[in-house]
């Protein structure tokens, strides 16, 4: 019997281990993947002051640790049920089942997908699996790619792809339909690329993040934006073309492309086709919540935060006794933020078994918040107000338990 | 073997170069000590992993995570394996999965 099972060994699922396991816990984290470190494996980028974040070296240092305190980390273990008899955890894998007083779930984020005519060729794949193929298993997805999506990953996995030496044609617009939504229109996209345009080396760009408040003016650059693209970091944006088709026999030979206007309407006569042997789509993250559903949890949708997240409070316990959350499960943010919400989880669980004070969990759950203000890059620009609809909601739900 | 990212600014030269050899539909290959098969294959040009059960057409990796499983694999005779999940091992037998029997549609076509 564990004091502590954890369900992810990402950031969020190792710093709560490690919180656990420094006061005597005996934890054990299960992960599907074959190296711990979940999807911060991958990152890799430099930070406002130059110094590199390397996702693969974070994780090793945070595992190291792990394993240092004895926990036991168990890779390539898939879960595929859960149960709560009585006051235990029951955890199903492919291979065994084990037993924990609580039961904390930093299962991650998964990617939406946008489906474009083609999209099931081989050589279209999401836009992380070239991400972990380029930095975690060292192949190349490719020789030269598309990258459908223009949103915060795809700027930064693209930049990556160009480190590793990787040829992009070109960040591109998926074809408007109803599925792929505010990714097919240029002005939202341009927005939201204002948003963290402090990170482009582009000067132009730079100068529309601190000018371009307005909306009339954002229109008139976006009517400016030439069709062609513009190289931002040295990566070729076409917020005004869009990507109509996939095409190839048996695997990704090419793109049809169309050129848009400034409103994202197809520009007649403007069709035309570029050779690519692999494409990727980058439709954004959402919360991978299935075995919170599995046992009863409360959801709410909140877009700020990605989609469905299991209903929780500043301390990451959920509506289910003894069940805890952490990291993207919680709503999209960077690895930063979910190794504090993994800490604040682990302190949580720590205080439900008489070890720490309240106060130590309250300190942990206001640095989240200090950490979330200083990350360099947000998934979403109003993920403060998403918290904030989540612990409203929380309220609304504690407040009917104990009138009931 | 040109596929692989050998030398990387930030991350640095891979120095394990331990080679494995496994077959993927009886054609013998090989791969880098620690590459998933999705990764081996790959790195060998080869995209197909599998043929859609109904249609038959050719599908690949599309997470590399093991959420969509569109890269299921027969694994040393254990179907549905994920290509993407499952590290190469010596000797290993991996087979693309194909299309299956559909006698609901053979019946139906033969009536409407």
């Amino acid at each position: 019997m564990y004091d502590v099972i954890i369900i992810g060994a990402g950031p969020a699922g190792l710093s709560a281990g490690i919180t656990c396991a420094s006061s005597g816990l005996h934890v054990l984290i299960l992960d599907e993947f074959m190296y711990a470190g979940g999807r911060l494996l991958g990152q890799l980028y430099q930070e406002p002051d130059g110094t590199w974040w390397n996702g693969i070296e974070e994780s090793k240092r945070l595992a190291d640790k792990a394993y240092t305190l004895g926990i036991d980390i168990h890779l390539q273990t898939t879960v595929i049920n859960l149960e709560k008899q009585n006051e235990t955890w029951i955890v199903y894998t492919e291979k065994t089942t084990y037993q924990g007083k609580k039961l904390l779930l930093a299962t991650g984020a998964c990617e939406s997908p946008i489906p474009i005519p083609g999209w099931t060729l081989p050589g279209v794949m999401s836009i992380g699996a070239a991400q972990v193929m380029t930095n975690v298993h060292r192949v190349k997805p490719g020789e030269k790619g598309i990258i459908i999506g223009i949103n915060v990953l795809s700027l930064a996995i693209a930049m990556e792809l160009k480190l590793a030496g990787i040829e992009l044609y070109s960040l591109a617009l998926p074809l408007a339909s109803e599925i792929s939504g505010d990714h097919a229109k240029p002005k939202p996209v341009f927005t939201n690329l204002l948003s963290f345009s402090h990170m482009a080396q582009n000067p132009l760009l730079r100068w529309g993040g601190k000018t371009l408040r307005f909306s009339w003016l954002q229109n008139l650059v976006l009517r400016m934006y030439p069709k062609k693209g513009l190289s931002v970091a040295g990566l070729p944006l076409q917020i005004k073309t869009a990507v109509t088709e996939i095409i190839g026999e048996d695997k990704v030979e090419g793109v049809k492309l169309v050129h848009l206007d400034a409103n994202g309407g197809a520009i007649p006569g403007s069709e035309h086709e570029v050779k690519v042997d692999f494409v990727c789509i980058a439709g954004g993250l959402y919360p991978l919540v299935e075995l919170a559903a599995l046992v009863g949890c409360v959801f709410n949708y909140i877009d700020e935060l990605g989609g469905y997240v299991p209903l929780h409070n500043e301390y990451m316990e959920t509506t289910v006794e003894g069940l805890y959350v952490a990291g993207n499960i919680t709503g999209i943010e960077g690895a930063k933020v979910a190794i504090a919400q993994g800490t604040v989880a682990g302190k949580a669980i720590l205080h439900s078994f008489g070890l720490i004070s309240e106060k130590e969990v309250e300190d942990a759950a206001r640095f989240v918040h200090e950490v979330r203000k200083n990350a360099p890059i947000q998934f979403h620009p109003n993920i403060e107000m998403g918290k904030r609809r989540v612990m409203e909601e929380w309220g609304k739900v504690m407040k009917k338990k104990i009138t009931n | 073997m040109s596929r692989r990212i050998l030398q990387h600014p930030i991350l640095g030269n891979i120095k394990n170069n331990k080679i494995l050899t496994f077959s993927f539909n009886g054609q013998a290959l090989t791969a880098r000590k620690g590459e998933t098969i999705a990764a081996a294959l790959l790195a060998e040009n080869i995209r197909t992993l599998r043929f859609h059960e109904e249609s038959g057409r050719p599908r690949g990796f599309y997470c590399n995570i093991g959420h969509c499983y569109e890269c299921r694999v027969t694994v040393n005779g254990k179907p549905n394996v994920r290509a993407c999940l499952t590290l190469v091992e010596e000797g290993m037998e991996v087979v693309s999965l194909g299309t299956l029997d559909n006698p609901l549609k053979e019946w139906r076509n033969e009536r409407v």
